[in-house]
């Protein structure tokens, strides 16, 4: 495959960006995205240029790390990772315009890496449970329900990645917060922080600098874990129940 | 972050500490980090808080718009029963009520939810602009309804109309019907103008695509909307009563337009 990309480059977080164009030739269609980008990579060195900053980890589809905006899909064009994305997704001869996740609350670093420490600071705020250290607790000592367990584990698929936050017209991380109030207050360890959880994790997001959730729908749309709307009425319903005092 | 609007710079500042954990006598108790969270008065402020303010004050609209369609029905009935019924609007609760105190109370009702609302649309609109102070070359919207992605421009457009509207029908400020005796004759003589009939129109089109999302979105703003069943009946709820009251609301004027009402 041939094709045309058009790449935006920035040289740090101050730098004026823009969309530079490249073109790539002999692309298999069975490569992964990240990997097309490492053949104009290994290219560009070669040519002693400046390679294209990117993010990536696992390469499979589990950590979270990767994330662009291909043609204005967050993670192109499948419900799947940046890198679990194949280039016979694509037409022969196509222009693919790639992008940095953009949220104020997501500065760019370099090129098409973003730093999503905002997610980690709603994660520190409220997204764990606290207990004892020593001896691990039996595993099937507290019994949960299965239709609370099977919710959920849904909602712990939500690998971090971002893509809900840049594929929201509000650039509203409300998909990932509910996810996470969802995967902890569906269970009984996560009861006791239930109340403080959701006050500490809103207040956070919206402190970063995230916008208000409209209940558009891109974001699942988005999320390549399928993590379904209902993880925000969720979130929405432990805010109102934390605030009235009803937990 | 310089785009934050003032007062929301409290929020970046508290981090997490360590989580520590305590025992008071007997009872064991976790402290976390964020047990000296501040007082409730945040909640309003918070995205969520406004989120519930435009939920609430919406859906006192809704059961004011269809109560408001089912009355202009009034209309198919003849002048008396038009009448009769605005009038009765006024001697409603009396002697309880003074004349027309029912219509005030209304009034004050409507006016402290229209506040409210718009308050929090332009608080949250703000926000959502300074959340992606640069755009994207290439963005497509690939699961967002027309409806969802008209609710801010169309709500502007409502508050325009409702204006108009008011100075049209309630003050009497801008008569194109002319100088009438009768609620029933300002109507009726209102309507037979097609360029009337036609901003009317527009203005319940655009209530119409506000409600279709605006139900269901404040369904999931309450959050009542926790499993996917859920989900699709809040969403047809949404279709159902933008579609009521698009077609309670225009059956009166184009009745009059067509001459079917006289
Ligand atoms: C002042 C003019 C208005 C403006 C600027 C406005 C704007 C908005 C906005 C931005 C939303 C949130 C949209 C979303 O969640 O995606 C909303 C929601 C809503 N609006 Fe309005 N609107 C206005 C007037 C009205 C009127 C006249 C009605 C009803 C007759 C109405 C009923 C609703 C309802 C039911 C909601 C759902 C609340 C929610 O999102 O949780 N609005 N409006
Ligand atoms: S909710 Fe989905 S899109 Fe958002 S961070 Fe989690 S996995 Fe990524
Ligand atoms: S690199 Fe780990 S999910 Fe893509």
């Amino acid at each position: 495959m041939n094709l045309t990309l058009k790449i935006w480059r920035q040289d740090g977080p101050k730098a004026r960006g823009e969309l530079v164009t490249y073109q790539v030739a002999d692309i298999s269609p069975d490569m992964s995205f990240l990997e097309m980008l490492d053949v104009l990579n290994e290219r560009l060195n070669a040519e002693g240029k400046e390679p294209v900053a990117f993010d990536s980890d696992c390469r499979e589809g589990i950590c979270g790390m990767c994330g662009l905006m291909i043609s204005g899909e967050a993670h192109g064009p499948e419900k799947t990772t940046t890198c679990q994305l194949h280039m016979r997704s694509f037409k022969d001869g196509e222009t693919i315009t790639i992008e940095p996740w953009r949220a104020d609350a997501f500065p760019i670093i370099r090129d098409l890496v973003v730093d999503r420490s905002a997610f980690d600071r709603i994660i520190q705020a409220g997204g764990f449970i606290s207990v004892n250290t020593g001896s691990a607790p039996d595993a099937e000592a507290i019994l949960v329900p299965k239709p609370n367990a099977d919710r959920a584990f849904v909602a712990a698929e939500c690998i971090g990645c971002g893509a809900c936050v840049a594929a929201c017209p509000n650039a509203s991380g409300m998909l990932f917060m509910g996810a996470k109030v969802t995967h902890l207050g569906e269970l009984p360890q996560g009861q006791p922080e239930r109340a403080m959880r959701v006050q500490a994790m809103v207040a956070t997001h919206d402190g970063a600098g995230f916008g208000g959730c409209t209940n558009i729908g891109e974001c699942s749309h988005a999320c390549p874990k399928g993590i379904p709307l209902d993880v925000i009425s969720t979130l929405n319903a432990d805010l109102r129940k934390a605030k009235s005092g009803r937990f | 972050m310089s785009r934050l609007p003032a007062g929301r710079e409290k929020f970046t500042r508290r981090t997490a500490a360590p989580v520590t954990q305590a025992t008071d006598g007997e009872r064991y108790v976790a402290i976390v980090a964020t047990s000296t969270l501040p007082a409730s008065q945040q909640a309003v402020r918070s995205s969520i808080g406004l989120k519930l303010l435009m939920a609430g004050s919406g859906l006192i609209f809704v059961g004011y718009v269809l109560l408001h369609a089912y009355g202009n029905l009034m209309v198919l009935g003849g002048a008396d029963t038009f009448n009769n019924y605005a009038h009765h609007l006024r001697t409603f609760g009396q002697p309880m009520l003074p004349y027309g105190g029912l219509l005030w109370i209304v009034r004050v009702v409507l006016l402290a939810s229209l506040v409210l609302h718009a308050y929090s649309a332009f608080t949250l609109w703000g926000r959502a602009n300074g959340a992606r102070s640069t755009k994207y070359a290439v963005k497509k919207n690939v699961a967002a309804s027309l409806s969802s992605r008209t609710m801010r421009f169309g709500g502007v457009a409502l508050l325009l109309f409702v204006i108009f509207h008011i100075l049209h029908l309630t003050t009497h400020t801008i008569t194109p019907q002319g100088k009438q005796p009768t609620p029933y004759d300002n109507v009726v003589n209102s309507f037979d103008k097609w360029w009337l009939v036609l901003i009317y129109a527009l203005a319940v089109i655009a209530l119409a695509f506000h409600l279709t999302h605006g139900v269901w979105s404040a369904s999931q703003t309450l959050g009542l909307t926790n499993t996917a069943t859920s989900r699709a009946r809040a969403k047809i709820a949404g279709h159902f009563v933008g579609a009521l009251v698009a077609t309670a609301f225009l059956i009166p004027p184009l009745a009059i337009l067509f001459g079917i009402v006289d």
